[in-house]
């Protein structure tokens, strides 16, 4: 490693800026700007002021400098890079300093930040120039800015500046059975900021029955309280009817939430039927929003669950005994007919396993609009783990669907996430320290579900994919944060480098490497799913809000400052597609003359296809009130107090 | 016909038939052989044999002599809300025999609320007064508790079926739920028997109707509107899983579409246990007829799942056919004449569902797939009649030619042509949906149960001949995997010690409950717990799972048919 590093800065030395290109080995870099016939560095956009400045020559200026300063911390740098522990002794290969070389100011004294001699990063393209940012907005990006003084300033010393990243499904605080996950909003944020992430989107869970408006208001408060990053909130949808249905408009129209998940799995509790299914993605079309599905099919996993504990499996390996990877491959093909059915973008939460992601790639294959959120777990590690002798290991893994027994999984998942099949990448951070994980020690249907991984995605992803070979850096960036962004309509104020977007940036470091270990990491959950794994590439700098909060591993947070940030309906990004199809898709009767023919008598103790009545027998009342249960919720919400009939005379 | 194949007595006066010079064609190998039947079995093959005189023979003149067909899907005399489906048995069976199709398999439709069993035995009485053929039946399974269960064994064991369909389709009323599909298989896992799907997602379908409804379509185009084929896709993809987890052999009905196909062959080629069976109308025509200006026509079309608009499907799935991704054909015939189609002419939702096929079949097979290159004759034989004699446990008495086989026999002439049509067609519907259809090949001589029944154009059926074939459960053909696979399928659990560390004290809010199914079972069906235990029964039947290796034939009671004495023990 060492020796690859003295080449790099061999490189940097010798080579003219236009082709010097930190972390990389290629000599000539693909690269759109700042090249020999490229017209002029950063010409497209986000223009400031100085336009003789941007020529390739003029920054010849501060090349030297740079790699003096490499050249003088070779010596430090391997030891410390090899030295791991995020926290620690990370090599302060970037300079913070104020112009004019007076002290560093204390971090909230100013709210103006100069990052120098980045590589800034786009999900499109890689480009050299300084950002300055100022009340948590980027101003200006280019070259030689006009900057008023006593501004703190970054040095990037050429390393990448890429949009921090955006964590599009957590679960932190949430509440479980009278207790909550270990992780609260400050402690989850934290870990998140930790590993780059500078915008979470976490997952409202209203009780079956509850109000979504009462939930999104008490997770809207116990998240503005103690957030220390921005965030977004998806709403889950665990009942389905006319109540919830006018919560879910004002929802999307005056709460900004554009994106709900429904259930296919937990039966008798949150699962869903498929003509509720239909319903709510018929009526999630019509508003704009977007679809996302826990793809499993519960009824199933009840009957295996029931099997496995007859069978006398209680430890954690009944867990993904009891649902293997068919189950979630069929709900997530189910989950693509209803929406292809009624036009509606779907959004698959937690692909887990080869198959499931097998079916999204031929999804979109053919034409589908679907996106697939693999999570850190199931990028980086898999289920062999639930065959772990020590309980509470294996416990640990516990989350739905299942990591896959397979191991071939996590690369294939990288394969198809680098491929574009699977479009972003979330961590379902949903932490239970053991004693809760314990509830179940006899019974593993019982154990709460979650893992960890909000704070490594980043570094998981870079080195699963980036390290490898799979993705380039441009593609990393679109996988961890710009195309979550664009689904949430967030884009381009979240996602992007760009002049006017936020100041949520990290300096990434590419070539650090970091053991990760539940003794270091920064939640409160007593094991971590990636335990003992190296991983290189770690943010050196995190920038949210215009503020530092990360840099020489030490955190610099306050627990409240998180903003929540409204999405708005209708996404370009899923809805254009499904906009022009919506005009195609009218459908016309033939136009006949009338049937005037003999016409048979018939009985209608069959007819008219749905029709509950004839259905039922004497003999089977009872049995059809217990699987007719998932109807009643929906079609007789006297839960809600409200009466309606039939759950296809809603849409 | 006369200088095809020679006559020498009528047939009347004989049980006993010669034919002389045929080239024999089983599913793996075809050869020339005289061929002697008596009493309904063959019992020589081979050449200059030894037969008693005064032998009615017939001479084949080199043609092929081929299994007589099976078709695995029929639904003659079918009730559908007061009416009844227009071919009854003996018009069913007359159209088959005409077509080359020699034993039929019907389907047992009992109305939700009637025991299985009342229904079956309502069926061999119809059949048995009227079927001119040897037939046998599968029976729907349209609602589930205890008692169908029970039924079902007892149909096993005792009546010769070993073959359940359920449906994925008709919301609210045949339709089962996911848990109750896989109850269904894991007792039909352990009957051995074999589980048939109608798949299609009732719950789509049924929201797509009202949309369309309420759209302002009316006509048989809305049919196909609202059940499209992703819908078909998507069911035969859930009940694949299903029959994966319970490790359950499965039959799809009525592949109708290239998606479905699809799905199947992919399942084929991971190891799943499954068979698709394509009918006469999706292996020969296409749905655009939805949409003819002529309602009657257009309705006569409708079936379930529809037939695909697009018309490339029936070549694709001749295609699969040939190569072995599906396996079986049936005909799903259940037409309904004009007057009782237009039940539904206001709503395309109440029109009754069901096409002809039964008389065309064969002829469509080698029409399509041998005419054109795509099989061979072998396995033509294989796809009308050997396979699905396998899958059902029939083989060898039916789908071959062999000493001991039954003698159900045609003599098929590849080169004539015919031009299908409503008028000369044996059906009783106004409408043949195969209608100016030129297809080339068709049976010349027909013998079922050793007698000649069709020959010079012209049948001869005796109403009531028609058998009712018993099937054993654990068909070879299907259940040897099964069998392997369950001895490997053993789960063990992983010993550990006690864990003795803290434990989270959890509030018994059922609100705040774990999404977990046990524990939300509890308060919510403790009520209902007899109810509950009518669910169970299935499982302590795959406990008891530990005997799975050894058949249940020591209580397998073989019905003897009244048409002789003709039984399966009786083969080599």
């Amino acid at each position: 490693m060492a020796e690859r590093r003295g080449n790099w800065d061999k490189a940097e030395d010798d080579l003219p800026v236009y082709l010097a290109r930190p972390g990389t080995a290629d000599q000539v870099p693909r690269q759109k700007y700042g090249g020999l016939f490229c017209s002029v560095e950063g010409a497209f956009e986000s223009k400031t002021i100085d336009f003789d400045a941007l020529s390739v020559g003029q920054r010849g200026s501060r090349t030297p400098r740079t790699a003096g300063r490499e050249t003088g911390q070779e010596a430090q740098s391997p030891v410390s890079d090899n030295k791991i522990s995020p926290e620690g002794n990370v090599s302060p290969r970037v300079g913070i300093r104020t112009s004019g070389g007076k002290e560093v100011l204390p971090r909230d004294r100013s709210d103006r930040l100069l990052v120098k001699g980045g590589r800034i990063v786009n999900d499109d393209q890689s480009f050299h120039g300084d950002i300055y940012m100022e009340d948590g907005i980027i101003k200006q990006i280019g070259d030689n800015l006009i900057v008023p003084g006593g501004v703190k300033t970054v040095e990037a010393n050429g390393k990448m500046v890429i949009p921090g990243g955006i964590d599009i499904h957590t679960h932190f605080q949430m509440p479980y059975r009278g207790t909550t996950t270990v992780d609260d909003f400050a402690q989850g944020s934290k870990a998140a900021l930790a590993g780059g992430t500078t915008m979470i989107v976490d997952h409202v869970i209203p009780d079956p029955g509850c109000s979504l408006m009462e939930a999104y208001d008490q997770w809207r408060q116990w998240a503005d309280e103690k957030t220390c990053c921005d965030y977004s909130l998806h709403v889950d949808i665990t009942h389905w009817n006319d109540s919830v249905k006018q919560e879910v408009d004002t929802l999307i129209k005056e709460k900004g939430v554009n994106s709900f998940q429904v259930y296919m799995a937990y039966k008798d509790y949150y699962q869903m039927s498929n003509s509720e299914l239909y319903d709510v993605f018929t009526f999630l079309a019509e508003r704009g929003g977007i679809a996302e599905v826990h793809a499993e099919n519960g009824e199933i996993i009840a009957e295996e669950q029931a099997r496995m504990l007859q069978m006398g499996i209680t430890g954690p390996e009944g867990h993904v005994l009891s649902r293997p990877e068919e189950l979630e491959a069929e709900a997530v093909f189910r989950a693509i007919t209803i929406a292809s059915q009624t036009n509606c973008p779907l959004y698959v939460t937690r692909v887990m396993s080869k198959s499931a992601a097998d079916i999204i790639s031929q999804a979109r294959k053919k034409g589908n609009v679907v996106f697939g959120e693999p999570i850190t777990a199931s990028l980086g590690t898999d289920g062999t783990h639930y065959w772990s002798k020590n309980w509470a290991k294996a416990a640990s893994f516990v989350t739905s669907p299942p990591l896959s027994p397979d191991p071939t999984t996590p690369d294939y998942l990288n394969t198809l996430l680098s491929s574009g099949d699977l479009s972003v990448t979330g961590s379902a951070h949903c932490t239970f320290s053991v004693a809760q994980k314990a509830i179940g020690k006899d019974d593993f249907t019982q154990i709460p579900e979650g893992l960890n991984g909000v704070e490594e995605r980043m570094s998981l992803v870079w080195d699963k994919a980036v390290t490898s070979g799979k993705m380039d850096e441009n593609m990393f960036v679109a996988v961890t944060s710009t195309n979550a962004a664009k689904i949430l309509n967030l884009y381009p104020r979240k996602g992007r480098i760009a002049v006017g977007s936020d100041a949520d940036l990290v300096i990434w470091d590419t070539d650090c490497i970091r053991t990760i270990t539940a003794k270091t990491h920064n939640s409160a959950a007593e094991y971590n799913v990636f335990e003992g794994m190296e991983l290189r590439g770690a943010p050196q700098v995190v920038i949210c809000q215009g503020k530092i909060v990360l840099e020489d591993g030490n955190m610099h947070i306050i627990a409240g400052v998180g903003r929540f940030i409204p999405c708005s309906p209708f996404p370009d990004f899923a809805y254009k597609r499904i906009k022009a199809r919506k005009q195609l898709a009218v459908l016309r009767a033939v136009p006949r003359g009338m049937y005037d023919g003999p016409v048979s008598e018939f009985s209608m103790s069959r007819g008219g296809t749905p029709s509950a009545s004839a259905r039922t027998s004497p003999t089977k009342q009872p049995v059809r009130n217990l699987h007719q249960s998932g109807f009643s919720l929906a079609g007789n919400p006297a839960l809600c107090g409200e009466p309606i009939i039939f759950v296809y005379e809603t849409s | 016909l006369s200088s095809r194949a020679g006559m020498k007595n009528p047939r009347h006066s004989s049980d006993r038939l010669l034919i002389k010079g045929g080239k024999i064609v089983n599913d793996d190998q075809s050869f020339c052989a005289d061929i002697y039947m008596e009493d309904g079995v063959i019992k020589q093959i081979g050449e200059s044999l030894i037969v008693p005189g005064g032998v009615k023979t017939i001479d084949a003149h080199g043609r092929m002599l081929m299994p007589g067909g099976i078709d695995t899907h029929t639904r003659f005399q079918m009730p559908d809300r007061g009416m009844v489906s227009a071919d009854d048995f003996y018009q069913g069976t007359k159209a088959a025999l005409g077509g080359g199709t020699t034993m039929i398999i019907d389907h047992v439709v009992p109305e939700p609320g009637v025991s299985l069993i009342t229904a079956f035995e309502q069926w061999r009485e119809w059949a048995d007064s009227k079927c001119c053929c040897d037939y046998s039946l599968h029976v729907d399974i349209t609602e589930w508790h205890k008692g169908i269960q029970e039924d079902m064994e007892a149909l096993v064991k005792d009546h010769g079926v070993n073959s359940f369909l359920v449906y994925l389709a008709y919301k609210d009323v045949f339709q089962l739920t996911d848990a109750q599909v896989y109850e269904v298989f894991s007792v039909i896992r352990d009957l051995g028997a074999i589980a048939q799907v109608h798949a299609e997602n009732g719950d789509i379908v049924a929201e797509e109707q009202q949309k369309i409804l309420e759209q302002g379509i009316t006509g048989p185009e809305g049919h196909v509107l609202s059940r499209p084929e992703e819908v078909e896709a998507e069911a035969v993809n859930r009940s694949v899983t299903v029959a994966n987890q319970t490790n359950c052999p499965l039959y799809i009905t009525k592949v109708m579409s290239k998606s479905a196909a699809d799905v199947i062959a992919q399942a084929r080629k991971k190891g799943t246990v499954v068979y698709g069976e394509p009918i006469a109308a999706s292996l020969g025509t296409d749905g655009s007829h939805y949409w003819s200006k002529n309602w009657a026509k257009a309705a006569a079309y409708v079936t379930s799942p529809p037939l695909s608009p697009d018309p490339t499907t029936p070549d694709y799935l001749n295609s699969l056919l040939s190569c072995g991704d599906l396996q079986v054909t049936g005909s799903a015939h259940c037409p309904f004449n004009t007057a009782q189609r237009a039940v539904g002419k206001d709503d395309f939702s109440l029109i009754p569902e069901g096409v002809n096929g039964t008389e065309e079949r064969m002829s469509i097979i080698w029409d399509k797939c041998v005419v054109t290159g795509k099989m061979d004759e072998n396995q033509f034989v294989g796809v009308t009649s050997t396979n699905a004699a396998k899958i059902f446990n029939l083989y060898p008495r039916k789908g071959r030619i062999a000493v001991g086989s039954d003698a159900d026999l045609v003599l098929w002439d590849p080169d004539v042509t015919k031009i299908i049509s409503a008028k000369t067609h044996h059906s009783t519907v106004e409408y043949n949906i195969f209608e100016g259809t030129e297809v080339r090949g068709g049976p010349l001589v027909v013998i079922s149960q050793g007698k000649i029944v069709l020959e010079e154009g012209n049948i001869h059926a005796t109403e009531g001949s028609g058998r009712f074939v018993a099937r054993k459960p654990f068909p070879d053909y299907v259940y040897k995997r099964i069998k392997a696979r369950s001895r490997l399928a053993e789960l063990r659990g992983v010993p550990r010690g006690l864990y003795d560390g803290p434990v989270c004290e959890v509030s018994v809010t059922p609100k705040t409950m774990t999404p977990s199914s046990s524990a939300k079972t509890s308060p919510a069906k403790q009520p209902n717990q007899p109810v509950r235990n009518l669910h169970q029964s299935g499982f302590s039947l795959s406990g008891a799972q530990v005997d799975d290796n050894i058949p249940r034939r020591s209580t397998q009671r073989i019905v003897a048919p009244p048409g002789g004495r003709a039984n399966i023990t009786n083969l080599g």
